[in-house]
């Protein structure tokens, strides 16, 4: 059948979502949401990688940064709980809006520069929110801010219920590979993808490429306020942690694990780093060390990823797509 | 149709061009020579808003285009095969000849990825490859279609041929002569002078960042000592 992926990645990868689908049911059926809540958490962050991999790993634009945007969405949800306006269009139009207005304007200066110094800007502007939140007595500063409810939608759309706040993140999680997937195989993506690799000759050809970077920079940042939300949400708790420059280095991370510049990479990179941190802390207290050095072989020898892994099995399976 | 006058051009403190001068008339091919670092690939640059020239003034159409930024002198309708080929590695051959095509010069008869396959048939049969994963004449004749599906009025081919195999280099000389007839401006940078005479209107000599001489085919092959002086041959 032709709607089937081709390649023994993509089954994979349709597969990986197929046991995504009911795995609340599941959860609940052996009696376990902790691990409906640990699987939540990975999707959110998910979210926020494939955000992240879209200019990073499509556009070549390696952001130190982008937690910021998972704490304003998060922040656009506990501020206005905070007065007690639950109302969840409002939170999701102000993450929205708050993060693009903010991306604009922060990308609009940080894309005039390169390599290092784009990776400086933006971790420099990822720490001027963290300080300004900081700052914010009213909001907690540092002790962060209770959300005591979470966003109110329509019935057929709350997310009161595990479950419910469950298939709202994996029908966003959904929604994002696709408008990505969309995205990066139009015109637009390919403009961004050829920037990457040579941004002058795209000039040459008639791009305004720092135009076209920019509104894939901004999109970007949408997309992980989206995360920023639904983290907001689900963990009922929000600080300025959420937005330091280690949050920001563990997206990294979790793309690189994944495979930089693939669709489905930063979804598996993310499920894998968050059992990982799980699981080895399970087993030590010093499970950063071990967590370290893993990461350090997979940058050394793993080239690619778990996507690049994947893709060796597509090789050899003389498979395509 | 493309006017260079005194053109100065720096790479940092160091000057490149001093005072470029030349000219492409429409429908004609014109040709830019001289020995290696002599300026040609600067003066390309200066044209396309790659580089910032500093003194003089480059004109197309009548238009000052010195000093806008490459992607508004490509809107303008100059296309650029640059030296190295440069087609994108991680696009598809597809993907490198759809994803910028435009139709700048507002063609009623556009080039497009059908008229280009026709033109450059190898192209055809590599059309899922991804451009690391071709040959250089294919690669060549890549960017070759990339640039024409720009639909250039003016087509610049920055080292045309370097670098290729012999029954690849003819083959883009075909096609290059092909284009001419079809009525298409073209500058040409290239080392085989036999082939620049014999497919060019007008050539111009660059040393050291200046126009060093300027004359139509006969003159250059006539003059013996031309070559000699100034293009080492």
């Amino acid at each position: 059948m032709s709607w089937l992926p081709q390649s023994v990645s993509g089954r994979i990868y349709a597969s990986l979502l197929l046991i995504l689908a009911p795995a609340p049911f599941f959860f609940e059926w052996i009696n376990q949401p902790f691990y409906l809540d640990l699987l939540s958490r990975a999707l959110i962050l998910a979210i926020a990688a494939i955000s992240l991999n879209l200019i990073l790993g499509f556009g070549g634009m390696v952001s130190l940064g982008h937690a910021a945007y998972i704490g304003i969405g998060a922040y656009c949800v506990g501020i206005p709980s905070y007065y007690d306006y639950y109302n969840g269009w409002l939170h999701l139009g102000l993450a929205l809006s708050v993060s693009a207005s903010f991306a604009l304007l922060t990308g609009a200066i940080s894309l005039r520069t390169k390599g290092v110094y784009f990776i400086m800007i933006t971790m420099a502007f990822s720490q001027m929110v963290f300080f300004i939140l900081l700052s914010l007595e009213e909001y907690g500063a540092d002790d962060g801010l209770v959300i005591y409810s979470r966003s109110e939608f329509p019935a057929w759309l709350s997310m009161d219920s595990s479950t419910s706040l469950y298939y709202w993140i994996f029908g966003l999680l959904l929604l994002s590979l696709f408008f990505i997937h969309r995205l990066v195989n139009a015109r637009f993506g390919r403009v961004i993808v050829g920037s990457k690799f040579n941004e002058q000759r795209m000039q040459a050809l008639g791009f305004n490429t720092y135009r076209y970077r920019l509104v894939c920079y901004v999109i970007s940042a949408m997309i992980c306020a989206l995360a920023g939300m639904l983290l907001g949400n689900f963990a009922g708790f929000i600080s300025p942690d959420m937005i330091s420059w280690a949050r920001s280095g563990e997206l990294i991370f979790m793309v690189i694990i994944g495979g930089v510049g693939s669709f489905f990479g930063p979804l598996v990179g993310t499920i894998a780093f968050v059992l990982l941190e799980e699981f080895l802390s399970l087993i030590t207290v010093y499970w950063h060390l071990i967590f370290g050095l893993m990461l350090i072989a997979l940058v050394l020898f793993g080239k690619g990823g778990i996507h690049g892994w994947l893709s060796l099995l597509d090789r050899r399976g003389g498979g395509h797509g | 149709m493309l006017e260079l006058a005194n053109v100065e051009t720096f790479y940092g403190t160091i000057q490149v061009l001093f005072g470029m001068s030349m000219r492409c008339k429409r429908g004609e091919v014109t040709t830019l020579i001289g020995r290696n670092g002599m300026g040609k690939t600067t003066t390309v640059g200066s044209i396309i808003g790659t580089l910032e020239s500093r003194g003089g003034d480059i004109r197309f159409d009548g238009e000052v285009i010195s000093g806008r930024p490459a992607y508004e002198v490509a809107q303008l309708g100059i296309g650029l095969v640059p030296e190295g080929r440069q087609v994108f590695p991680n696009l598809s051959v597809r993907e490198n000849l759809v994803a910028t095509a435009a139709n700048y010069s507002g063609s009623s008869d556009p080039w497009t990825l059908d008229s280009v396959l026709e033109f450059f048939p190898r192209l055809r049969e590599r059309l899922d490859n991804q451009g690391s994963q071709l040959s250089g004449g294919e690669q060549q004749m890549l960017a070759i279609g990339r640039a024409l599906m720009l639909n250039p009025r003016l087509l610049i081919l920055d080292e045309a041929t370097e670098g290729l195999a012999p029954l690849i280099r003819q083959e883009i000389w075909r096609r290059l002569e092909q284009l001419k007839q079809s009525g298409m401006t073209i500058l040409l940078i290239d080392k085989n002078i036999d082939e620049l005479a014999h497919i060019a209107d007008r050539h111009f000599i660059i040393e050291k960042g200046r126009m060093v001489w300027q004359g139509d085919s006969d003159a250059l092959t006539e003059d013996a000592s031309l070559k000699a002086r100034y293009l080492g041959i």
